[in-house]
């Protein structure tokens, strides 16, 4: 038996269209707008102006406090100006837009393709490299990396996730990255480790990327303290709560973070990230890129620099199809849809799906026929019909003690319901006044 | 800017499930049952199969439409179902007329006043059922013989019935259980009864069928069976001269209808695995209890409407099992 977590789950179609495609380099844009906050945390402050020359690697935003993230320039250019523009969230964002000019690299980068597997820095050296390249959270949640790997006072790291699941269908770029770049993610795994001063590292891929389990297990099975863990393939194995129990078979409490179970979770992109920066001197600032749909020509997987615009994306992977009716930021459960296509490419963009128009509308919403299917496949054991009543009755004290913060959006309830009810829209909406009621309460 | 795309919030795919598939799985899931009791009643299944549904949809297409003046929703299913089941718990005999008066109060009071589909606490067709027992008893327990088509004027108890009459005359349990068809027979399906209760073996087609597509979980149908058998096994070991066996129990009357069809209705049935083995074990246990102390020999119906009263107790005291609900060591933090 494959292991896997226990409560909950859903086998959506995986629709991994672009798992065969290589890695390929999408050619340079013309101009880049690069957002100043692309993390979780307070946004980085700009530290460039319009004319100002720039390489690329180059730092234009520097983190405002802890939780926050240095951003780098991806190109090599002029400073156009520094101003708000599109970014996901579908607000205008401050951020610097630049003119691209050539290709001049820093020159502390190193640019080979070179493995660099010995290491010589200590835990310290390595956080700070960490930090300063301005490395997030790649798969989607953007939260700073090197906060992540200090853990609060009285708490100890014990073991060391690496996250290979990529359980949102579609997504292919963390599977992508571990066939091509298995040696580095190796390297960057034994860096993590070292940062938090764990001794065992576990890296856990989903059992439908056969070809990426025996490249990791081949290269793990050198290093006695890395091991690969094959799951049962069950969406969202991803959630570092359901990760960690499958994986540790750890529980996290109600309310507390992975790391109350002496649990770190890192994802693939991210391992990458941490490696370049690390071992090649190579700040954050370009990305993996899945450009996916049923109806897009080529479905790819590019390497892209950040602040790139979606459309020249599209384009690349054949254009926009005609009947094209929404396209996502991520993959279709968790994924923000966007209203166009002139947005940038941030940390974390790690798809672009296109849907035709047939299936971005949903569908007629009928009574709940308390079927209980919601209940069944929800991964945190909440009652999803009853959240969403009392969010609609707005009832928020019994929203709360019926654990409606425990929800981790994953999108499975209404997936799942046979009457199309919007679960989630009203869970959220829910989760928003429920926090808000548990900040008011503290002094 | 160019063109605008929809912008929802996610998920942004769909398992595809619907409540129009759910409840035309439902009936067609029934479709075995209903053939048998073509094979055994002849025409009859099939006039009284067809006006319950008639009925039942024409008094929720005309409610929805005079009465609540809002959009007729009789193409999900649900009140096709009613009817269906409705027509499944009667005998073959009844009188088209009758049937018509069950079903409005099947939907017109079981259903409707709640609010419709989804609001009900009670079963609908067991409300419509149970209404008709108690307003024509006469032609709600005269059965046709199994076998003989067409021919109205033969009527013939169900095994439950003569157990029940024999045990009251004294008889002991064993020589009246060798007047009736041996137990295979009546998995089998040759007995008297309600139209679409008869055959144990087509329901559990039917019911095998509703597991396989997801319909159904196995939580209900499994605690009303295994509750049953125990319950009526202990009272069968104590003494064997007064109780009949667990398959007895097991193949006769409605038990196999009601644990795969009537109990397992989502709308009345709790909404979470431990609340619905509770649920399906007081079935269980209520049924034998009304068949070996209560007035009528068959208890099914009562005992799915008494717990379906208990339905909003149990979804409010018991809870699924929540992620993370462990007490956080004290060593760390
Ligand atoms: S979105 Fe929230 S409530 Fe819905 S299944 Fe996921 S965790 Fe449960
Ligand atoms: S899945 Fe939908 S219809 Fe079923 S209980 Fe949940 S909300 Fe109601």
């Amino acid at each position: 038996m494959l292991k896997t977590f226990k409560i909950g789950g859903v086998h959506p179609a995986e629709n991994k269209l672009s798992a065969s495609k290589a890695i390929e380099v999408l050619a340079l844009p013309k101009t880049v707008f690069i957002p100043v906050g692309q993390h979780i945390g307070a946004p980085a402050e700009a530290i460039v102006k319009k004319g100002d020359k720039l390489m690329v690697g180059q730092l234009i935003a520097k983190s405002s406090g802890f939780v926050s993230a240095n951003i780098h320039s991806s190109v090599s250019g002029t400073v156009k100006k520094v101003e708000t523009g599109p970014d996901t969230s579908g607000y205008p964002k401050m951020g610097i837009y630049i003119d691209v000019e050539d290709d001049i690299w820093d020159e502390q980068i190193d640019r080979s393709a070179d493995l660099k597997s010995e290491i010589n820095l200590d835990s310290a050296a390595i956080l700070a490299k960490i930090q300063n390249a301005g490395i997030v959270g790649l798969g989607g949640a953007t939260f700073p990396t090197h906060v992540k790997l200090m853990p609060p006072k009285g708490m100890k790291a014990e073991v060391l996730l690496i996250n290979g699941v990529e359980c949102e269908p579609y997504l292919t770029s963390d599977h992508r990255m571990m066939l091509e770049h298995g040696e580095e993610l190796i390297v960057g795994v034994k860096l993590l480790m070292l940062a938090l001063n764990v001794d065992k590292a576990t890296i856990g891929i989903e059992n439908n990327k056969p070809d990426a389990i025996a490249k990791m297990s081949g290269l793990a099975a050198r290093h006695k303290n890395i091991s690969v863990i094959p799951l049962k393939v069950k969406y969202p194995q991803g959630g570092e709560k359901q990760l960690i129990k499958a994986v540790t078979g750890r529980e996290v409490p109600s309310g507390a973070l992975p790391i109350s179970v002496g649990a770190v979770v890192t994802n693939i992109a991210t391992t990458f990230a941490v490696y370049e920066a690390v071992q090649k001197n190579k700040p954050l600032f370009e990305r993996v890129v899945t450009v996916t749909g049923k109806t897009v020509k080529n479905p790819s997987n590019f390497k892209v620099r950040i602040g790139t615009t979606v459309s020249e994306l599209i384009e690349a992977a054949g254009g926009l199809p005609e009947n094209c009716g929404k396209i996502i930021n991520g993959g279709p459960m968790m994924g923000k849809a966007f209203a166009n296509t002139e947005i940038p490419v941030s940390k974390g963009t790690s798809g672009i799906l296109i849907m035709p128009e047939k299936e971005a509308k949903r569908s007629e919403t009928m009574p709940c026929i308390r079927c209980s299917r919601c209940v069944s496949v929800c991964p945190m054991g909440l009652e999803p019909f009853l959240l969403m009543t009392l969010s609609e009755r707005q009832v928020w004290e019994q929203l709360e003690t019926e654990k409606v913060m425990d929800c981790i959006e994953c999108g499975s309830c209404s997936y799942t319901c046979p009457a199309n009810r919007p679960l989630l829209d009203f869970i959220r909406l829910g989760k928003v006044k429920v926090g808000a009621l548990i900040r008011s309460r503290k002094p | 800017m160019g063109k605008l795309f929809t912008i929802s919030p996610s998920p942004h795919v769909h398992s595809g499930d619907s409540v129009n598939k759910i409840m035309y799985g439902v009936i067609l899931a029934l479709l075995p049952a209903f053939i048998w009791s073509v094979m055994m009643f002849g025409l009859d299944s099939v006039r009284v199969t067809l006006i319950a549904v008639a009925a039942c949809v024409a008094f929720e297409l005309l409610i929805q439409k005079f009465i609540l003046k809002v959009k007729p929703q009789i193409a999900d299913g649900s009140a096709a179902l009613t009817g269906v089941l409705l027509a499944f718990n009667v005998p073959a005999s009844v009188p088209s007329w009758m049937l018509i008066v069950g079903a409005l109060v099947s939907i017109g009071i079981a259903k409707m006043p709640f609010g419709g589909l989804g609001n009900n606490p009670f079963n609908p067709a067991l409300v419509g059922r149970v209404f008709m027992l108690i307003s024509f008893p006469v032609n709600m327990t005269s059965w046709p013989v199994a076998g003989s088509f067409g021919v109205d004027a033969v009527t013939a108890a169900t095994p439950l019935a003569l157990l029940k009459e024999g045990i009251k005359s004294g008889q002991p349990v064993v020589e009246i259980l060798k007047g009736l068809p041996a137990n295979m027979d009546l998995f089998l399906g040759n007995m008297g009864g309600s139209l679409g209760e008869i055959s144990a073996l087509a329901l559990l087609l039917g019911g095998v069928f509703m597991l396989i597509r997801k319909i159904i979980t196995w939580h209900i149908p499994v605690s009303v069976m295994v509750s049953a058998a125990i319950f009526s096994g202990i009272f069968w070991l104590i003494d064997p001269t007064k109780f009949a066996d667990p398959i007895f129990h097991l193949v006769t009357g409605g038990l196999m209808l009601g644990a795969f069809f009537m109990a397992t209705d989502m709308v009345t049935s709790p909404m979470n695995p431990k609340a619905q083995i509770i649920f399906g074990a007081g079935i269980g246990i209520l049924t034998i209890l009304i068949r070996f102390w209560g007035a009528y020999p068959e208890g099914v119906s009562f005992a799915i409407l008494i717990m379906n009263a208990l339905v909003p107790l149990l979804n409010r005291y018991v809870k699924p099992k929540r992620f993370g609900e462990v007490k956080i060591q004290s060593t760390k933090g």
